[in-house]
């Protein structure tokens, strides 16, 4: 027992243990996503944060320890957007086709997505404080805190709302555009990046280029409309 | 492969250094997309492996928000009292807004011959 004590002190010590298991839980959850065919449900990344999660629960291990070793997956996010370009290039002749869709596409949507949650928070009486956090919450994490500290919202409530947002976003958006009966993967990636920004996005490549490359756009054009949006709609919204 | 990376992080730097200068509401990485987009556009030469590179990283994006995912999951009690309503409106708000797009999208693409319509003669 004092071995693997002494192992495990040694172990947690370097950035190794804890960047392995954010690689294996992700691995895992990967798995499990596939044996369920791919139901959106078993989101991977939803799996894989809870099994970390109860990893770092049951070890008692503090935050700043864990992401001293996993900041090196969360480091690649910057690079991984950059790569988004590539699939953008590819696809262009469809992007400049549907740009006037898009654009419509953009405001409604980001309209929809600041005041029915600004609308939803008031409706159920929620503090201040919540229905401000919740305004920015389909813009990407980085933006989504940009425009939080400008609103005067508590920014760690806002990065947790929005990461809320993607995996609800790559959870729902399947079944609710096949309910839909939208069958037009430009739309439905567009839609799925739009409202839940990279969690989306990457929801959007696993069912196929296309959809991702929508996503990735969408993505980046709502970070943009939601940090314009938020500060203009807001004052109309609040009661 | 190497050459591609280097790129992706040089564009990057760059987003930063622009968003950062002009202080321009958007991410580093998202300006750093926008360069790598227009370096593709004016055809300059890339290096080779950029396809490759970019499809790999992107195979596993899911992956790249466990992290901060988790990080989420150790602050659930900012939540608080309000926890239940709070998912309550992400849920509706999320289906609503998915909706909206979606919809809009696909209306307007029919309204103009959008997506669906026959690619137009070669522009290029």
């Amino acid at each position: 027992m004092t071995r693997f004590v002494d192992l495990w002190v040694y172990l947690s010590g370097t950035p190794l243990l804890w960047l392995t298991v954010t690689l294996v839980a992700y691995v895992a959850a990967d798995a499990i996503s596939a044996a369920l065919y791919r139901n959106p449900i078993a989101n991977p990344v939803l799996i894989a944060i809870l099994l970390v999660s109860v990893l770092l629960l049951a070890s008692k291990t503090t935050f700043p320890a864990y992401f001293a070793g996993a900041q090196f997956v969360h480091f690649l996010l910057g690079p991984a957007t950059v790569a988004l370009a590539v699939p953008l290039y590819r696809h262009l002749p469809e992007v400049k086709r549907a740009l006037i869709p898009m654009l419509s596409a953009l405001i409604l949507g980001s309209v929809a997505a600041i005041c029915s949650a600004v609308l939803l928070a008031e409706y159920l009486d929620l503090g201040r404080a919540a229905t401000l956090a919740l305004a920015p919450k389909s813009s990407t994490a980085a933006i989504a805190m940009g425009i939080g500290e400008k609103i005067g919202a508590n920014p760690a409530l806002v990065a947790m709302l929005t990461i809320m947002t993607g995996i609800t976003g790559a959870i729902v958006v399947t079944p609710l555009m096949n309910l839909l009966r939208l069958k037009n993967y430009a739309a439905r990636g567009f839609a799925a990046g739009l409202v839940s920004h990279g969690i989306g996005t990457a929801r959007a490549f696993q069912v196929n280029s296309l959809a991702g490359t929508f996503a990735g756009i969408a993505l980046g054009l709502n970070g943009l409309v939601t940090a314009i949006l938020v500060p203009l709609l807001l004052p109309l919204l609040l009661r | 492969m190497l050459h591609a990376i280097v790129l992706l992080l040089v564009c990057q730097l760059a987003g930063e250094t622009l968003a950062h200068f002009l202080s321009l509401p958007l991410p580093g990485p998202v300006i750093g997309m926008v360069l790598l987009l227009a370096a593709l556009m004016l055809r300059l030469p890339l290096p080779q492996a950029m396809g490759d590179t970019a499809d790999g990283i992107l195979r596993h994006l899911s992956m790249l928000f466990v992290p901060a995912g988790v990080g989420v999951v150790q602050q659930l009690d900012l939540l608080g009292a309000e926890g239940g309503r709070l998912l309550v409106v992400v849920v509706l708000s999320t289906v609503i807004a998915l909706a909206v797009t979606a919809l809009t999208f696909t209306w307007v693409a029919k309204l103009v011959g959008g997506t669906e319509a026959p690619p137009e003669e070669k522009a290029e």
